[in-house]
C-alpha cells in the first residue's frame, strides 16, 4: 500500500514534536525512519498507526484520505518497542488475539484460527512455542512473536518501533535478516523506526533522516551516504 | 599484604546490617510493640467474649439485635465494596491511561478520605442530605430518607473506603503502562474488549487486594456510620455501632462476642491478603515502589 504523508504536524501542548513534514512511501517499500531521540520519528510512526492524531495535515493510504480512520480501522500491524506482548496469554493466544477480536461475521472459525497461528509460528521459525508465556521467551523470540501477532490481522502495512532496540548485537544481526525476509515474503509496505544508522542503511530501501521534528533527507542508503544533504546528516551517518 | 592474612576475618556482615546487639534490641522492641498493641487486645476480645462460656457467647449472637447488626453490615459491605471497586477501577483507568491537567490534584483528592476524620465525613453527609437541608428535605418528602437510613450508611461507608481500590490500582497500572492496551487496539479490539481481555487480567491481583482491604474497612467503619445512621436498633445499627451500644450497656459478653465475629472477619481478610501477597508478589510489587 502506498502511504502519503501530507504536511503532518504534531504538538504536545506548546512543544512541537513534528513540524509539518511530507513524505511519500512507495507500495512495498522497506522504509527506515532514522534519527536521534526526540527527532519525532516515533511520533510520525504512531500517527501512521492511528495511535496519535496529527495536529494538522493528512495521511493518505493508496490516495484515500485516512487521517480520520481509527486505530482499528487502519489495520496497521504494529510492533512496539518492548513488544507489548500480553503477559497473561500464551504465545498462541497472543497471535490469535487480532483474529478473535474481529466482528463475529468475519471472524475465522476456531480451526481456521489455529491453522493460521500455526502457519505464522512457522513463518517466524518458532513452531513449538505456542504454549509458552512471554516471560518464558528470550528477547529475540519475543520480537518474532510480536511480529507474528502483528501479521495475524493481515495488515495493510507493517509499522515497527525500534524493533531491534532491546536485543544484543548478535541477535540483532540475525533478526534484521528475518525482518527483511518477512518483508520480501509478504510484500507489505514496512516502516521501522531506528536510531542506529548502520541498521537503517543495511536494511532499508528508503531512509528518512529526521532531526528535531523535521525531515533532513529522504533517499536510498547509498545516496544518503554519498551525498548527505545537510551537515546534520553528514555528522549523524558518520557516527 | 602479609599482615592482612594474619588478621582473623570478621564474620560476614553486609554494610546495612546492624551489630547483633542492636539487631536483637530492635527485634525485641518491635515484638513488644506488636504484643501490647495488637495481640493482647485481640486475645482480650476473645477472652471477654468467652467469659461466660461458649454457649452464652453464641446465645448473645443469636439475639435479634446481633443478627440484625450482622445482616446489615454484610449488606452494606456487599453493596458498597462492589460499587467502590467499579469507581476505583474507573478512577485508576482515567488517571493512568490519559494525560490531562490537574492529574496530581485528582490523585490527592482521591486520598482525601484517608486524611479526613470519619466523623467529619459523616457530618458532611448529614449536612448534605439531612432533613434540614433542601435536598434532604425534598428526598424525605418523596419517601427516600438518606440520613438515619440505609442509603446514608452506604454513602458514609463508600466515602470512607473510596481510596482503597484506586490506591492499589494506580501504581500497578502506571508501572504496566499503556503499551499492551495500544497493541490490542492496533489488533482491532474495541475499548470494552481491551478492558476485559487485557487491562482487567493484568490488574486482577491488585484489584483483589484492594477489594479485600476495602471490605475490611467497610465492615469495621464506625465514626462516619455512627453519625449518619442514628444507630436505630434493628434498623440502622451496624456491627461496630451495636458493639459500642452493647458495651455502654455493660452487656460485655454480647459486646465482645460481636466484636470477636468482626475480628474473625478481619483475620480471614488478612489471611486471604497474605495468601495473595505470597502467590502474586511480583504483580503486587509495583505498589511498594512508591
Amino acid at each position: 500500500m502506498h502511504i502519503e504523508i501530507d504536511e503532518i504536524s504534531k504538538s504536545f501542548g506548546t512543544t512541537a514534536a513534528l513540524h509539518p513534514v511530507s513524505l511519500s512511501l512507495p507500495s512495498g517499500a522497506l522504509v527506515a525512519l532514522l534519527g536521534p531521540s526526540g527527532s519525532g520519528k516515533t511520533t510520525l510512526l504512531r500517527i501512521l498507526g492511528g495511535l496519535e492524531y496529527p495536529t494538522s495535515g493528512r495521511v493518505l493510504f493508496d490516495g484515500q484520505d485516512a487521517t480520520g480512520l481509527t486505530v482499528q480501522e487502519r489495520r496497521a500491524g504494529f510492533v512496539f518497542q518492548s513488544y507489548a506482548l500480553f503477559r497473561h496469554m500464551t504465545v498462541f493466544e497472543n497471535i490469535a488475539y487480532g483474529l478473535r477480536a474481529r466482528p463475529r461475521a468475519v471472524r475465522p472459525t476456531t480451526a481456521e484460527i489455529a491453522r493460521r497461528v500455526t502457519k505464522l509460528l512457522e513463518l517466524i521459525q518458532l513452531p513449538d512455542i505456542g504454549a509458552r508465556y512471554p516471560s518464558q521467551l528470550s528477547g529475540g523470540q519475543r520480537q518474532r512473536v510480536a511480529l507474528a501477532r502483528a501479521l495475524a490481522i493481515e495488515p495493510r502495512m507493517l509499522l515497527l518501533d525500534e524493533p531491534f532496540g532491546a536485543l544484543d548485537a548478535k541477535v540483532r544481526k540475525e533478526l534484521r535478516q528475518g525482518l527483511r525476509d518477512i518483508h520480501d515474503t509478504t510484500g507489505l509496505t514496512t516502516v521501522f523506526v531506528t536510531h542506529d544508522q548502520e541498521e537503517a542503511m543495511e536494511l532499508a530501501d528508503l531512509v528518512v533522516v529526521m532531526s528535531m521534528g523535521r525531515i533532513e533527507q529522504i533517499g536510498k542508503p547509498q545516496d544518503i551516504r554519498s551525498r548527505p544533504a545537510t551537515p546534520f546528516v553528514r555528522e549523524f551517518i558518520s557516527a | 599484604m602479609s599482615d592482612a592474612t594474619l588478621v582473623k576475618p570478621a564474620p560476614f556482615r553486609s554494610a546495612t546490617e546492624e551489630a547483633p546487639a542492636a539487631r536483637w534490641t530492635l527485634i525485641a522492641v518491635a515484638f513488644a510493640g506488636l504484643a501490647i498493641l495488637v495481640f493482647a487486645p485481640l486475645i482480650a476480645v476473645f477472652v471477654e467474649a468467652l467469659a461466660d462460656g461458649l454457649m452464652a457467647s453464641l446465645q448473645s449472637l443469636a439475639s435479634a439485635d446481633a443478627r440484625d447488626a450482622i445482616r446489615l453490615t454484610l449488606i452494606i459491605a456487599a453493596i458498597s465494596v462492589p460499587l467502590n471497586a467499579i469507581f476505583g477501577i474507573a478512577a485508576a483507568w482515567f488517571i493512568t491511561k490519559f494525560d490531562f491537567r490537574g492529574k496530581a490534584f485528582l490523585i490527592t483528592l482521591i486520598d482525601l478520605p484517608f486524611s479526613i476524620s470519619p466523623v467529619v465525613a459523616g457530618l458532611c453527609i448529614v449536612l448534605m442530605f439531612g432533613a434540614n437541608s433542601a435536598l434532604g428535605g425534598w428526598l424525605v418528602a418523596q419517601g427516600y430518607p438518606i440520613v438515619f437510613a440505609m442509603p446514608g450508611i452506604i454513602l458514609a461507608t463508600m466515602l470512607v473506603t473510596f481510596p482503597f481500590v484506586a490506591r492499589e490500582l494506580i501504581p500497578v497500572m502506571i508501572e504496566q503502562g499503556r503499551a499492551e492496551e495500544e497493541a490490542a487496539l492496533t489488533l482491532g479490539a474495541g475499548g470494552w474488549r481491551v478492558f476485559w481481555t487485557v487491562t482487567l487480567p493484568n490488574i486482577r491481583w491488585a484489584l483483589m487486594y484492594g477489594v479485600l482491604l476495602c471490605n475490611a474497612r467497610a465492615m469495621g467503619e464506625f465514626g462516619a456510620v455512627a453519625v449518619v445512621s442514628g444507630k436505630i436498633r434493628g434498623q440502622t445499627a451496624t456491627m461496630p455501632t451495636t458493639i459500642e451500644m452493647l458495651y455502654q450497656e455493660y452487656l460485655s459478653v454480647a459486646a465482645f462476642s460481636l466484636a470477636a465475629v468482626l475480628a474473625l472477619l478481619a483475620l480471614v481478610t488478612l489471611l486471604l491478603k497474605t495468601a495473595l501477597e505470597i502467590r502474586h508478589a511480583d504483580q503486587l510489587a509495583a505498589k511498594h515502589s512508591h
